[in-house]
């Protein structure tokens, strides 16, 4: 029995090394002063599709534009939580000048470790909290779903619209509003039905969200989580749809209508620049949810991919639609608004400020039920 | 629109009764392999590749069997070879079959297969009531005649009371001559087999595409399935089609503004094992409880 036990103890000795091999596997360089070095942390492996993979786009761009002068690491599959407190202090440990963590849920371990090494500067992607060295950014990637309402709305003939959703928070309610003012400016009959999978990936449970969409009727879908597989349904069932976070038309080619594409390279491209010029700070002004980078279509932090499968009637609208909210005159919520119990949000002439879109709790008129507490 | 729902739920189901079905034949045994999670993703990521790759569904499948019975034979080795704990070596092989799923993987993350096609001629499905029955694919009306196959082969067979005995009493079934280890080793192997076909159905049928850890779970409710059908086959495509009812109709009632919170009726398939387990244990007859030599490893030499 003793030899057994040290086989099985070898093996599994055998089988931490390999994952830890594969799972510290981050490029090792040698140390070079004139460089500056920038580090990513990724929830996921970028894969070529979704939230992770626009991130890695972002990071192409920043090796690119900067060519020699700075060399860029990531480190991929890192949960949220503990494990990531550990990987981003040794990120910090192997001399990174510079580490964006990409996820919300890194939030709370990048500003612990941002604590540890004051002369390093973190950039937390869709989080509130800041440091003296820990900034935050973030898209408004609300502005996208306004535009696909539009174009939803004109190219529903059911008047369903599905809309599958992660987790009721303030993000996600603000993309559904926002679609459903969208929708409501070229058709007043349409509704949105929203389902919760409750889980930002589940590629299985977002495929039976849509189908369940499907067979209540809807015929144009939207989605706030991360999967292809919805738009693999819709393309399946003939009904629309619009791919979330990278486009994502291979999978779909004749449902997708069009995708919003997270842009993440102008801001990192931005923040390194500052970094290095010394004009790098992590900002002042109201410490609400915004975080101190929140831009959208006008600074093209977020883009839309090609119009596709709609008449040019609709892409033209949808263009219209883009153009307004990137020169600001469509503002997204302005009053009159309702929420979808009757109650006035927003009386003629006010319009909603950033600290208002990160308190929504609540439905705008046009979407069915309630926000699951 | 109801006939849609129930063929989701159906579709939903499939899956579920493959792992669960090799499950059963491997805890009839007397082992308890917890790494069906793992042994899924394998299953999936291979057949994946294999369809992809070679552009044939029936090779993808075969890759998937394949694979999970490869897996399978991994924990074979630690649990029956070296007598490990079964607990932590069906833990560890999730964790395994998750991770290295993602590497053989992650070169065909964002790549799109067609999918199974369905069985019977499209006509077949508008007859009224009964039509979506004629809308599945063929692993799915395989799915039922496996469990049919896997009661007859247990209750109605030499070879299946041998099976039983093996996970009742090790002692007294090698006492009598009978293998146990090979017997052992036979259902561990097809319990992979099944649990690579379900995760096969996955990236061929569900969704697809490959993506990380698509299984999201669905090892875990197998797990508490084959517990829901108290170790019976035929329970478990009731229990099945529940499980998948659940999930189905907890989206379908948000969709039509119903005000069940739905993180509770994600809940219920396993409340619902819970209950089955307290239903059992409370009648206390023997016929519906787990094997008793469950999970204790067997070494002839003792």
């Amino acid at each position: 029995m003793k030899n057994n036990r040290f086989i099985v103890l070898a093996g599994l000795l055998a089988i931490v090394a390999v994952v830890y091999y594969f799972a510290t596997n981050v490029d090792q360089v040698d140390e070079e002063d004139a460089k500056m070095k920038v580090a990513f942390v990724y929830l996921t492996n970028p894969g070529d599709h979704g939230w992770t993979y626009a991130h890695e786009v972002g990071r192409l761009q920043v090796q690119e534009h900067f060519g020699d002068k700075v060399e860029t690491s990531y480190v991929e599959n890192v949960p949220e939580g503990p494990d990531a407190t550990r990987v981003i202090r040794e990120l910090a440990q192997n001399g990174n000048d510079m580490i964006f963590t990409t996820s919300f849920g890194y939030m709370e371990p990048t500003l612990k470790v941002a604590k540890e090494f004051p002369n390093i500067k973190f950039d937390h992607i869709t989080g509130y909290m800041r440091a003296e060295n820990m900034a935050t950014g973030n898209i408004r990637f609300y502005e996208g779903r306004y535009v696909q309402g539009v174009v939803a709305g004109l190219t529903t003939k059911s008047n369903k619209i599905g809309y599958v959703a992660a987790f009721p928070i303030p993000e996600v309610i603000q993309g559904i509003n926002s679609f459903a003012q969208g929708l409501k400016s070229v058709n007043k009959d349409a509704t949105i039905s929203v389902v919760w999978a409750n889980t930002w990936y589940d590629p299985v449970k977002e495929g039976d969200a849509a189908k369940v969409l499907i067979a209540e009727g809807a015929d144009v879908l939207a989605q706030h989580t991360d999967s292809p597989s919805m738009l693999q349904t819709a393309e399946k069932a003939g009904v629309h749809g619009f791919g979330q976070s990278s486009d994502m038309h291979e999978f779909a080619p004749s449902a997708q209508l069009f995708a919003s594409v997270n842009n993440w390279g102008p801001y990192y491209i931005a923040q390194i620049e500052k970094a290095m010029d010394g004009s790098w700070t992590t900002g002042e002004g109201p410490d609400h949810w915004a975080g101190n980078t929140w831009k959208g279509l006008s600074d093209d932090f977020l883009v839309l991919s090609d119009f596709k499968n709609m008449p040019s009637s609709v892409a033209k609208a949808a263009q219209d639609a883009r153009d307004g909210i990137a020169d600001g005159s469509i503002n997204i919520f302005s009053g009159p608004m309702m929420d979808n119990e009757g109650n006035q949000i927003l009386a003629s002439g006010e319009v909603l400020d950033d600290a208002g879109l990160w308190a929504m709790n609540y439905y705008v008129d046009g979407v069915i039920g309630k926000i699951p507490n | 629109m109801i006939d849609a729902l129930i063929l989701t739920i159906l579709m939903t189901s499939v899956p579920l009764i493959l792992a669960a079905t090799g499950e059963l034949v491997v805890e009839r045994s007397g082992v308890l392999n917890l790494g069906l999670e793992g042994m899924m993703l394998m299953g999936a990521v291979s057949a994946f590749a294999l369809t992809y790759t070679s552009g044939s569904l029936l090779v993808g499948l075969l890759a998937g069997v394949i694979s999970g019975c490869l897996t399978a034979a991994i924990f074979g080795f630690f649990v029956l070879g070296l007598a490990t704990n079964q607990v932590a070596t069906g833990l560890a092989l999730t964790i395994f079959g998750t991770g290295l799923s993602g590497l053989i993987g992650s070169d065909f993350v964002g790549k799109a297969v067609t999918g199974l096609p369905i069985l019977f001629p499209e006509s077949f499905s508008n007859i009224p009531f009964i039509g979506v029955f004629f809308a599945l694919d063929i692993i799915a009306y395989l799915s039922v005649l496996i469990v049919f196959i896997v009661w007859i082969f247990l209750f109605k067979t030499k070879y299946g009371l041998i099976l039983r005995a093996s996970g009742i009493s090790h002692t007294s079934s090698h006492s009598l001559g009978y293998k146990v280890l090979t017997v052992r080793w036979c259902a561990v192997l097809f319990g992979g087999m099944m649990a690579g076909l379900a995760g096969a159905y996955l990236p061929l049928m569900l969704t697809p595409h490959w993506s990380e850890g698509m299984t999201s779970g669905r090892g875990w409710i197998a797990l508490a399935l084959v517990v829901f059908a108290s170790w019976m086959p035929s329970r478990i495509i009731y229990g099945a089609v529940l499980f998948g009812a659940i999930t189905i109709m907890q989206l379908a009632g948000q969709a039509r503004g119903w005000t069940i919170p739905p993180q509770f009726l994600s809940s219920l398939p396993y409340i619902a094992t819970i209950f089955v387990l307290v239903l059992i244990s409370s009648r206390g007859s023997a016929k519906y409880l787990a094997p008793s030599d469950l999970t204790r490893p067997f070494i002839a030499s003792k």
